[in-house]
């Protein structure tokens, strides 16, 4: 039996973003639904990390603007990252009722710095506050859209009350479901399995960015910590314990230590990591020290094995299109907020992990909530039943049948978290991971039972990932994060952004539209 | 993945039921929670720090099962250590949250090199 419920504005995912969302729908006078897959306070890449929002005083933003536009390669927005930076400095300290910001060593409050399972205890006792209907435990398995095409809400299940139906229909609904990891050990990931793009390309959205997944972060071997802050004061070696030749911590050491992994065990020490910071590394990072402990190693004497888990779009830059300043998606009545979002005009072509990335969930998390509060009071409406989207994983196109998910399972480790495919790539790496995730979406798409969470989990990872490998083809260069080992050059005509979208068939389009670097930032034609 | 659940301790507040983002207990009437599916246990600790009982014991494998002494758990002092540490609840003004020191950690790294100061 289904139970049907109305809101003004529904926000699907429950971590940084969604929450922010929520927090701006109630504040432009929204009544908000906010569902979650799991928990809104530890769902989500934020609630176990360390985010430090990207911040700078007025008088500041131009430098920072300008080194960021010149680091990204052609692909940022001089005025998307003024914007974030000035909503984040504004709207962060408005959480101080429900988070402590400390005060460092001089008795200046920090407030750009915050600790994830903190922060996300607060932001969802202010949503709790402001009367924001918050349903834990439901995941959204599909939008619904009306007649006309624009979204009508969304459906999914109870999983705490036997996967019974829930409906709500919305005058707006937000995607904040997070970017994914493809399943890697990046910590607090398990959740983000892409369904937000899934949900939003089913709807007609298109993504951005798809080829910028090849990001990797370091944790201790058979561990999920991927906590990097004493890794900047590592010391590696290989099996025979000769010390590694890594260079400074940063993208190229994060290559260096793949390349080494492909040839065998790596392992660290951290006895470089000053004193006074290994005194208070478990006032730091809580988190980190639980790892060693456990298993009775002292980091800083003994040798530990590491490996290198992806971040998929997570620390990527991948997702859906905005085509607004309230974060609209081209389909109307669906927003966009957090790592659901195509993130170069923030970013550039590296890396907004940590601060760039919670400065745009922040941000876009407020915009999205606000957009969507003001198009629910506008639109009426209309008549008539609204129309499920959902497709793979949910509505088999064949013979409906139980599904094995574990080929889905194996061709996503093996194309997306394996370093000579995801982070060494070359057209004839690429073009076997098509045909690997194409057979593995076939299955999905004709045969998996509707109604099951991890069916169309799979389905939503394998449309991630074969948007990623088309898009990572068709940039036939190297950019930022995006390395070809067949093409190691900056092409200075493919300075653009790169579009996905499409379902059993995965296409591409380069986006000339937007041009906003200055030309001292332009890099030298190769 | 979660690996131990110290009965005796858990008051059955069912707190780590709600809070799991990976849905990994399920509530029993009368006693405490069973761990039903620690396959799909993400490694987050997050019901370490949510519980206030220190019942709940996360083992730092992620992707497999692992045998844990619950003896030696009990013993080694590790019950609690995240909240504690954390400064959550109770222990917030013990602890202090210095999270703040994070970038100073890695401006440190750049300007050494990373090398011992």
């Amino acid at each position: 039996m289904t139970d049907t419920a109305n809101t003004g504005v529904l926000i699907i995912g429950g971590g940084m973003a969604g929450a922010w969302a929520a927090i701006g729908a109630t504040q432009a006078g929204a009544t908000v639904t906010l569902v979650d897959k799991g928990y809104c306070g530890t769902s989500g890449v934020t609630a176990s990390a360390g985010p430090g929002h990207w911040w700078a005083p007025p008088e500041a933003r131009d430098a920072v603007v300008a080194a960021r536009l010149k680091a990204g390669q052609r692909l940022g927005e001089a005025a998307w990252m003024h914007r974030i930076l000035d909503r984040t400095w504004r709207n962060l300290p408005t959480l101080a009722p429900y988070y402590r910001f400390p005060r460092d060593d001089a008795g200046v409050t920090n407030y750009r710095a915050v600790r994830g399972p903190e922060y996300m205890r607060a932001l969802r006792a202010r949503i709790d506050a402001l009367g924001v209907r918050v349903l834990d435990h439901h995941p959204a398995l599909e939008l619904l859209a009306w007649p006309d095409g624009a979204i009508a809400g969304a459906r999914g299940v109870r999983r705490q009350h036997g996967n019974t139906v829930w409906e709500i229909h919305a005058g707006a609904v937000v995607l904040a479901a997070g970017g994914t990891a493809f399943l890697s050990g990046l910590l607090g990931a398990r959740n983000n399995t892409g369904d937000g793009y899934l949900m939003a390309a089913e709807a007609g959205a298109e993504l951005s960015g798809m080829e910028f997944t090849a990001a990797f972060t370091i944790a201790p071997a058979r561990s999920n910590m991927t906590r990097t802050m004493s890794y900047s004061f590592a010391t590696y070696y290989d099996e025979d314990g000769h010390v590694l030749d890594a260079p400074p911590y940063g993208p190229a050491q994060t290559r260096f230590l793949a390349a080494a992994l492909l040839r065998g065990p790596v392992l660290c020490s951290l006895h470089r990591l000053p004193d006074d910071i290994r005194a208070r590394l478990h006032r730091i990072s809580p988190n980190v020290p639980l790892v060693f402990d456990r298993w009775g190693i002292d980091p800083f004497r003994d040798r530990f094995e590491i490996t290198l888990h992806t971040d998929g779009t997570v620390r990527g830059l991948g997702g859906v299109l905005v085509v607004g300043d309230n974060c609209e998606t081209s389909v109307p009545g669906l927003f966009v907020a957090g790592d659901n979002a195509a993130r170069e005009h923030v970013a550039g072509a590296i890396s907004g992990g940590g601060n760039v990335n919670s400065a745009w969930a922040l941000t876009s998390g407020l915009l999205s909530g606000g957009g969507a509060a003001v198009r629910s009071r506008r639109v009426n409406a209309p008549a008539g039943r609204p129309i499920p989207l959902g497709r793979a994983g949910l509505r088999p196109t064949g013979s409906a049948r139980p599904a094995d998910l574990e080929p889905a399972r194996a061709a996503l480790r093996r194309e997306m978290r394996d370093f000579d495919r995801a982070l060494f790539r070359s057209a004839e790496g690429l073009q076997a991971s098509r045909q690997t995730l194409d057979a593995a979406w076939d299955e999905v798409s004709r045969h998996a039972q509707g109604g099951d969470l991890a069916a169309r989990e799979a389905a939503a990872l394998l449309a991630t990932a074969r948007w990623s490998v088309a898009s990572a083809l068709v940039r036939a260069e190297s950019r930022g994060m995006h390395l070809r080992m067949d093409a190691p050059g900056t092409r200075a005509d493919f300075g653009h952004r790169l579009l996905a979208g499409g379902l059993d068939d995965v296409r591409t389009r380069w986006d000339t539209s937007v041009t906003t670097t200055p030309a001292s930032a332009m890099e030298a034609v190769p | 993945m979660i690996a131990l659940l110290f009965a005796e301790r858990c008051t059955a507040c069912d707190v780590c039921v709600s809070i799991c983002p990976a849905n990994v207990f399920d509530s029993r009437p009368g006693g405490p929670p069973e761990i039903a599916r620690p396959g799909d246990c993400q490694t987050c600790f997050h019901c370490e720090l949510y519980c206030q009982a220190d019942a709940l014991y996360v083992a730092p494998e992620w992707e497999h099962a692992v045998d844990v002494d619950a003896a030696a758990v009990l013993e080694g002092g590790t019950l609690g250590q995240y909240r504690r540490h954390s400064g959550w609840n109770e222990w917030a003004s013990e602890y202090p949250n210095e999270q703040w020191l994070m970038e100073t950690v890695f401006r440190r790294s750049a300007e050494t090199g990373g090398k011992l100061e």
